[in-house]
């Protein structure tokens, strides 16, 4: 049974593909929603139009997704943040976005908005402007409390963030972000944009992540235009994405102990992480690979020394990373500090539909690898680690099984990239109209959604990019709870959410 | 853990030789940087990392610059932690208009003598960003910028060719 079998609606969209998506009145609306509340449905992604809002929904069990869209005709919406809270940074971006409102809601601060753009609501039709007022961090009462204030530049090689410690003595009472620093109005570029320039977006709302989203991209364009990329195409992209993959978990490893101070591990695994972006310059001709995915396929080749210096990186990973894993293993002061801190309740994870190594960390078992089984993930055989504990060394050991099944699964595509093509051609104006696509690929640190519609020419009509970080940020808030600030660096980076990614 | 340790003593070093310095970035900084400051430093630079809206591509590489095979340490130039400690401000990213006070401050609350190296496609111009009505351009257009380190992100040898541009040229070659 389908999604929107049970949420009534008014008409289905044919021109959306591949899950359906149908408009709902009100109720059907709150239907909705209440089944995003019971836990039958995990929210997916939540954006907006100048006159419209949409939801995504997946059912875990059947992997079944479907979108809502609730026209606002008043300029209003019934608020979903104030009965399901995973939403409501994303319902405070769309009011900031487009100026819609949210009926009842509990908390319609301002979230991308920093009162600098010199307008209000830059995506939507009107030119209203907005009462911007000093913002308002949440209070937190009591005794001898004190606030510590970090960011927007903080320490480190870092994004741009502000974090707001409410602190008593050592232990974090409260912790809240403030985000929307890097927001570079990546939505508002996109429309009117080419396919080419907008694929160009895409790569770049997150750069550790430049091959993920240029994928979805890409499949969604072709899952608008209902075409497919060639096979040998697709087994390229699924290469690129898990050394990508591998990149960032390698770094990340290495991070997170070196902000237990163990200096050993990111030293070695920093060697290893740069011999996978060798590797992938050798291969791809760029370090990150970005702007290699195009819509309809790949734009070159692997280099004819590309398959060399993969399979060397193979042998070389092989040889080092299980005693470095052993080494993570056996150091107890290390240990001591990942064990037992930053704990995410599973509870949490399965209702903010957290995903990536946050999410398989506390016992949610969702990789879009396996359970939406794109191409030509669907061809290839790996496993998807899950532990139950939730602290940051669960998160560190998901990444360990990661490196493991990325390189298996690189090995596994050396073994078949057979000759072929290595793109569709794309039409060079869609059949009838509008159409209307959606993917989900699995980045580094959780699933990355596209939805885009097109217009007759192909130009980008409405394009919303939705990172992993928007369900996990608010879990570092609830993770810090009753740690000691001096371990927050550990469990953020435990975490590796994306500034830009969110802040778009 | 002392396995790997001995191994890589024996193992002889990752490090690799330093590129020669990046000619035309020594010309653009011919013609900006002030002759008096240079003397005062020596052949050590403090590097304090800005991201002012970047997509975080070009934080990878800077970070890829303290990894074995650059070690930018070796050079005398080191990332720290506050603007208060730096000589140079690394500026990443299209200058969104919320990071734009951010930035000025950081830029203001870095002692003189001081110097901006702009790194990264996005902040010589905007890039692909530049006509967002998020984002104010170069980082040029809020605080005098010194040196441009092109590329999307620039790799870490194209970083180290301008740094050491930049350190030459500060060290006066005395």
């Amino acid at each position: 049974m389908g999604i929107l079998d049970s949420i009534p609606h008014v008409k289905a969209v044919s021109s959306h593909r591949p899950w359906p998506r149908a408009v709902v009145t009100e109720a059907g609306w709150q239907v909705a929603i209440d089944r995003l509340v019971e836990g039958g449905l995990t929210l997916l992604g939540f954006w907006g139009e100048p006159s419209a809002v949409h939801m995504a929904m997946l059912d875990a069990g059947s992997a079944a997704i479907a979108v809502v869209t609730y026209e606002c005709t008043a300029g209003t919406f019934p608020s979903v943040a104030n009965r399901h809270p995973p939403a409501l940074r994303l319902e405070r971006t769309i009011h900031d976005l487009f100026g819609l409102v949210p009926t009842a809601a509990h908390d319609l601060r301002p979230w991308l908005d920093h009162d600098a753009w010199g307008q209000s609501y830059p995506l939507s039709a009107r030119n209203a402007s907005r009462d911007v007022r000093p913002y308002q961090f949440l209070p937190a009462e009591g005794e001898a409390l004190h606030q510590v204030a970090v960011g927007p530049v903080h320490a480190g090689i870092i994004e741009p963030g502000h974090f707001r410690f409410t602190a008593n003595g050592e232990h974090v009472v409260r912790l809240e972000q403030r985000l929307g620093y890097t927001h570079k109005g990546i939505e508002s570029l996109m429309q009117g944009a080419s396919l080419e320039a907008a694929a160009k977006l895409a790569g770049r709302a997150s750069g550790d992540s430049a091959v993920a989203y240029v994928f979805a991209f890409a499949c969604a364009v072709e899952a608008a235009l209902q075409i497919e990329a060639p096979r040998r195409a697709s087994l390229l992209r699924a290469l690129m994405a898990e050394l990508e993959r591998l990149a960032n978990h390698l770094g990340d490893i290495g991070a997170i102990c070196n902000d237990a101070s163990f200096a050993l591990m990111h030293a070695q695994t920093g060697v290893l992480r740069e011999r996978c972006l060798r590797a992938a310059d050798v291969a791809f001709g760029h370090r990150l690979m970005m702007d290699v995915i195009v819509p309809g396929g790949v734009r070159r080749d692997i280099a004819p020394d590309g398959v060399s210096a993969l399979r060397a990186l193979l042998a070389e990973l092989r040889k080092v990373f299980p005693r470095l894993i052993e080494l993570y293993d056996n150091t107890a002061s290390l240990q001591d500090r990942t064990v037992t801190t930053g704990i995410v309740k599973a509870e949490y994870a399965r209702q903010f539909g957290a995903g990536g190594f946050v999410g398989r960390g506390s016992g949610r078992d969702f990789d879009a690898r396996r359970a939406l089984a794109y191409m030509p993930y669907d061809a290839l055989s790996f496993e998807v680690p899950v532990l139950q504990a939730g602290d940051v060394n669960a998160r560190v050991w998901i990444r360990i099984r990661e490196v493991e099944q990325s390189v298996s699964l690189i090995e596994q595509i050396l073994d078949r990239l057979g000759p072929g093509e290595l793109e569709t051609a794309l039409p060079a104006r869609s059949g009838g109209g509008a159409c209307e696509g959606m993917a989900l690929t699995e980045a580094f640190r959780g699933d990355v959604l596209v939805w885009l519609r097109l217009d007759g020419e192909l130009r980008v009509d409405r394009c919303h990019l939705r990172d992993a970080s928007w369900f996990q940020w608010p879990l570092l808030e609830t993770a810090i709870d009753g740690n000691i600030i001096a371990d927050f660096p550990l469990c953020n980076k435990s975490f590796n959410c994306s500034y830009s990614g969110v802040d778009l | 853990m002392r396995k790997t340790l001995l191994e890589s003593l024996t193992h002889g070093s990752l490090t690799e030789p330093a590129p020669a310095s990046d000619g035309s970035a020594l010309a653009e900084l011919a013609a900006k940087v002030d002759r008096a400051a240079q003397a005062r430093l020596g052949r050590s630079l403090a590097i304090r990392e800005v991201d002012a809206g970047s997509c975080n591509g070009c934080e990878l590489e800077i970070h890829a610059l303290s990894n074995a095979f650059y070690d930018i340490e070796r050079f005398g130039l080191r990332f720290v932690a506050s603007p208060r400690h730096a000589d140079v401000l690394l500026v990443t990213g299209p200058v969104t208009k919320n990071m734009q006070e951010a930035l000025e401050r950081t830029y203001n609350a870095t002692p003189d003598p001081k110097w901006v190296v702009a790194v990264g496609a996005c902040a010589v111009d905007g890039g692909i960003f530049r006509d967002s009505y998020a984002c104010v351009g170069g980082v040029s257009e809020t605080v005098p910028v010194d040196l441009h380190i092109r590329g999307c992100p620039p790799s870490p040898t194209d970083l180290l060719k301008g740094l050491l541009a930049l350190l030459e040229h500060v060290g006066g070659k005395r």
